[in-house]
């Protein structure tokens, strides 16, 4: 129902009165918590940890929780794993950083493991071969129907040089098969150079 | 590059540095992982690759566990912990730092200007992910059909995406696809 891993866009959330949290959260707290979201993440763990944060626990608001989810968008790597890292810290230091990492990478890794040894096991099971096809089928599906939701925004603004860049990229990338590295190190200062002038033209 | 080097210190390597050009988040990175896995290193085929794409989107769990399946085909249970460790753990001190130092300097623009530049890449990234998966998972047109009704069906709809999954898989079981 939501893009996995994309910036928290148009979906305001229920922000009750703006103030947040009543105690900081501890170390085991952490840990379970984000243990918690992952486990319930299939296909994109970001709902979840909005939920959680934001409406049951009440450790952030939602523009405090916009902010450093943008932070950890505009990151490398994945992002929800950079949130746990980011918002353990905030509140524990390190040592909470590392408790919402483990949390939730631990009980995931675990379960994909053992997938993948059931996985090189059986794998070549016929039944099992059609069933992960029909999977992957639909799998693909969603991403792409995620892909369409992060390009709404760029389309209902109308803005051409955003799905210039996009289109370039996805060429490079998708069809050309050029190394993600190097379209990255020529695509990545371009974009902010034109980001910067436009913000400027339009400030002055 | 070469067979001969030791597979967990190539996995390490691999995602390591992959990860410090992950931007977009994990299902942004997966053309890129297709080319290493399979076209680089020849660790899986194109099929497995589909395979276990599949696997990480039916488990919970954040979609960059794709890595600890390919970590686990290439070295067990010590390569999917090393897997899942390169890919994250770099970025994850990366992320901490950058966040020290931006609630230490007052609210700068830069953030914003970044992030509106970086947004359209990642959404090309995402694109491309979807071009590749499709050429590895669609073999047949009921296949491409079948992708094709999930995608409108998960856009238009606020259906759990597991049910889409499902449905898939039975499909699969029946042999449509």
């Amino acid at each position: 129902m939501m893009p996995p891993d994309s910036p928290p866009v148009a979906v305001p959330a229920p922000d009750i009165a703006g103030l947040a949290p009543s105690t900081p959260p501890g170390l085991v707290a952490l840990f379970v918590a984000f243990a918690k979201m992952s486990l319930a993440g299939f296909g994109g763990v970001l709902v979840w940890a909005r939920r959680g944060i934001v409406d049951q626990h009440r450790w952030m608001t939602a523009d405090e929780f916009n902010e450093t989810f943008a932070l950890c968008h505009f990151l490398p790597g994945p992002n929800v794993v950079n949130l746990s890292v980011v918002f353990g810290s905030r509140f524990r230091g390190i040592p909470g950083g590392l408790a919402a990492f483990a949390g939730l990478l631990g009980p995931p890794v675990v379960i994909v493991t053992v997938l993948a040894a059931l996985y090189a096991r059986y794998g070549e099971i016929d039944a099992l071969r059609r069933i992960l096809a029909g999977v992957s089928c639909a799998a693909v599906g969603l991403l792409i129907s995620a892909l369409f939701r992060m390009m709404m925004p760029l389309i209902k603004r109308r803005d051409l040089i955003g799905l210039v860049i996009m289109a370039t990229v996805f060429v490079a990338i998708g069809l050309l098969r050029l190394p993600l590295p190097a379209v990255l190190l020529v695509a990545t200062p371009l974009s902010i150079a034109i980001a910067f002038f436009i913000r400027r033209r339009a400030t002055s | 590059m070469n067979s001969d080097t030791n597979p967990i210190l190539s996995l390490a390597l691999t995602f390591g540095v992959m990860s410090l050009f992950a931007v977009g988040g994990a299902n942004a990175a997966i053309p890129e992982m297709h080319r290493l896995a399979v076209d680089v290193q020849h660790w899986m085929t194109d099929k497995q690759f589909a395979d276990v794409f599949a696997i990480s989107q039916l488990s919970p769990g954040p979609n960059v566990l794709i890595v600890t399946l390919i970590g686990y085909s290439v070295a067990g249970v010590a390569g999917a912990l090393v897997a899942t460790l390169a890919m994250c753990g770099p970025t994850a001190v990366l992320a901490y730092c950058v966040s020290r130092l931006l609630t230490r300097s007052s609210h700068s623009r830069w953030p914003a200007i970044i992030q509106a530049a970086l947004v359209p890449l990642s959404i090309g990234l995402m694109g491309a992910s979807g071009l590749v998966l499709a050429l590895t998972a669609d073999r047949s047109w009921a296949g491409a059909l079948v992708t094709a009704v999930a995608a409108v069906l998960a856009f238009a709809t606020r259906l759990n995406p597991l049910w889409l999954l499902l449905a898939g898989g039975c499909l699969g079981f029946a042999g449509v696809i």
